[in-house]
């Protein structure tokens, strides 16, 4: 089983303007695909697209193959999205947020996993103040500590550096890079400028727009 | 890296293999307690129908007459039309918070069939604004003085008939969830669906006092509930849907 998000003649359009035509992606493991473009070019209605969220596109998607229509929940299993929101109950703890997430997404290893994660993401000490409390760099965490959680092979993150220090930046850039050369998949948009690496591409988006 | 790939996605599949059958139940109660555990810390959100409820039935005697017979012939429905309104306040909220910080989102992408999860939040709805508007309706009742007889099944219609207004009002609640101002819409589309809960509930209590068989109108409360049940998770999941997607 090898893991393959394909996009086909890809178009999606907003306002009477197409956002983007013709896209065709082949985005296998082992890869770190960064999405990028000027404000308002599409990056996040892409992501939505490939992660399953938006219907109202033009063209086809495939996952290992397979229309993703028809493989909806599988595809589901192995992805894990973190969008602009964190998805951070204010109410609740970091603990609290993460077992919730655990338990939606089937991830093993019960709470102790969890503090592990929240660890990892520096937030320590932290697990039981409620995220309301809390800084938005490190409500961010509590959402990327979800990366640390579940073994998903396909990572969709749009703009996960918002709001995260310097050392918290450096850290995660490295994650991504880990994940990929175990095979993972990661696709990110972001304005901070990835370091080169043999595994990272780029797609360009709002070109087109731009030129117009 | 061929190898690192599948030593990943095996990773993935033993974790969704681990807990095949029982993944299901263990994301809907986990879902069940997160929003007990998020009411229970915003205490203010669950008063409020409470106070509401109790504010509304108090300005009735105060308005109207203070006399006891005229109040008892009315009691039945003002007590019904007081509970409904009130747990009508409380539905905009049932996924506006979900739906500002993402994990409204995040709820769509569970590798779960969303009605189920949409289903554990319409119970805690209920758990804590029908159930307890149906406890405390009794004690309004008194105010009212509605005819001794009556209260048990005040509550009992109550708590059925809140069950069904949760489920079709969540409906509404879903299709609102993505405009800013969706309160006075959300009314308007629930309401006309309320109106058969409301006569059958009001009529139980009518019956009770009358003394001929409220059975029959708890019967058909309880076939509308099973009926929501059947259908207003469905109706919830693509609301849902089309709200995120808009």
């Amino acid at each position: 089983m090898t893991l393959r998000l394909q996009a086909r003649k890809l178009a999606c359009e907003r306002d009477d303007r197409w956002l983007f035509e013709d896209l065709d992606l082949d985005i296998g493991g082992g890869e770190v695909v960064r999405v990028e473009g000027p404000n308002g070019s599409g990056k996040t209605t892409l992501l939505k697209i490939l992660s399953g969220q938006l219907a109202d596109y033009h063209g086809e998607l495939l996952w290992n193959g397979e229309p993703m229509r028809d493989v909806r929940q599988v595809f589901l299993e192995g992805l894990l999205y973190l969008g602009h929101a964190p998805g951070v109950k204010v109410t609740l703890t970091p603990l609290e947020n993460l077992r919730w997430y655990q338990a939606l997404g089937g991830g093993a290893g019960g709470e102790q996993a969890c503090l592990a994660a929240l660890d990892e993401f520096g937030l320590a000490g932290f697990e039981d103040v409620p995220a309301g409390q809390l800084s938005a760099g490190q409500q961010r965490r509590v959402a990327l500590s979800r990366l640390a959680l579940s073994p998903r092979p396909l990572w969709v993150l749009d703009e996960p550096f918002t709001a995260i220090d310097r050392d918290g930046v450096a850290a995660l850039e490295a994650r991504l890079i880990a994940h990929a050369r175990q095979g993972g998949c990661v696709l990110v948009t972001t304005h901070h400028e990835l370091a080169a690496s043999d595994v990272l591409t780029c797609i360009a988006l709002g070109q087109g727009a731009r030129d117009a | 890296m061929p190898r690192g790939e599948s030593r990943l996605i095996d990773d993935a599949r033993l974790a969704s293999r681990g807990e095949p059958r029982t993944g299901l139940a263990v994301a809907v109660w986990a879902t069940l307690k997160r929003d007990l555990t998020q009411l229970a810390r915003r205490r203010g959100d669950v008063l409020n129908p409470l106070v509401f409820f109790a504010l509304v039935i108090t300005l009735f005697p105060i308005g109207i007459s203070p006399d006891p017979e005229l109040l008892a012939t009315i009691a039945p429905g003002l007590l019904w039309v007081a509970a409904l309104l009130s747990a009508l306040l409380s539905l905009d909220s049932l996924f506006r918070s979900d739906f500002d910080d993402g994990s409204l989102e995040q709820l769509l992408l569970a590798p779960h069939p969303l009605p189920m999860l949409g289903l554990a939040k319409v119970a805690v709805h209920w758990l804590l604004t029908g159930l307890p508007l149906a406890l405390m309706a009794p004690v309004l009742g008194i105010m009212l003085s509605l005819p001794a007889g009556s209260y048990l099944m005040l509550a009992v219609s109550l708590a059925l008939g809140s069950a069904s207004l949760s489920l079709i009002g969540a409906i509404g609640a879903a299709l609102t969830v993505g405009l800013s101002r969706g309160g006075v819409l959300l009314s308007l589309l629930v309401l006309p669906l309320y109106i058969p809960v409301l006569i059958f509930g009001a009529g139980a209590v009518q019956a009770s006092i009358l003394g001929d068989g409220a059975a029959a109108h708890l019967a058909i409360l309880g076939a509308l509930l099973a009926l929501a049940l059947m259908l207003a998770p469905w109706a919830i999941a693509a609301a849902l849907r089309i709200s995120i997607n808009g």
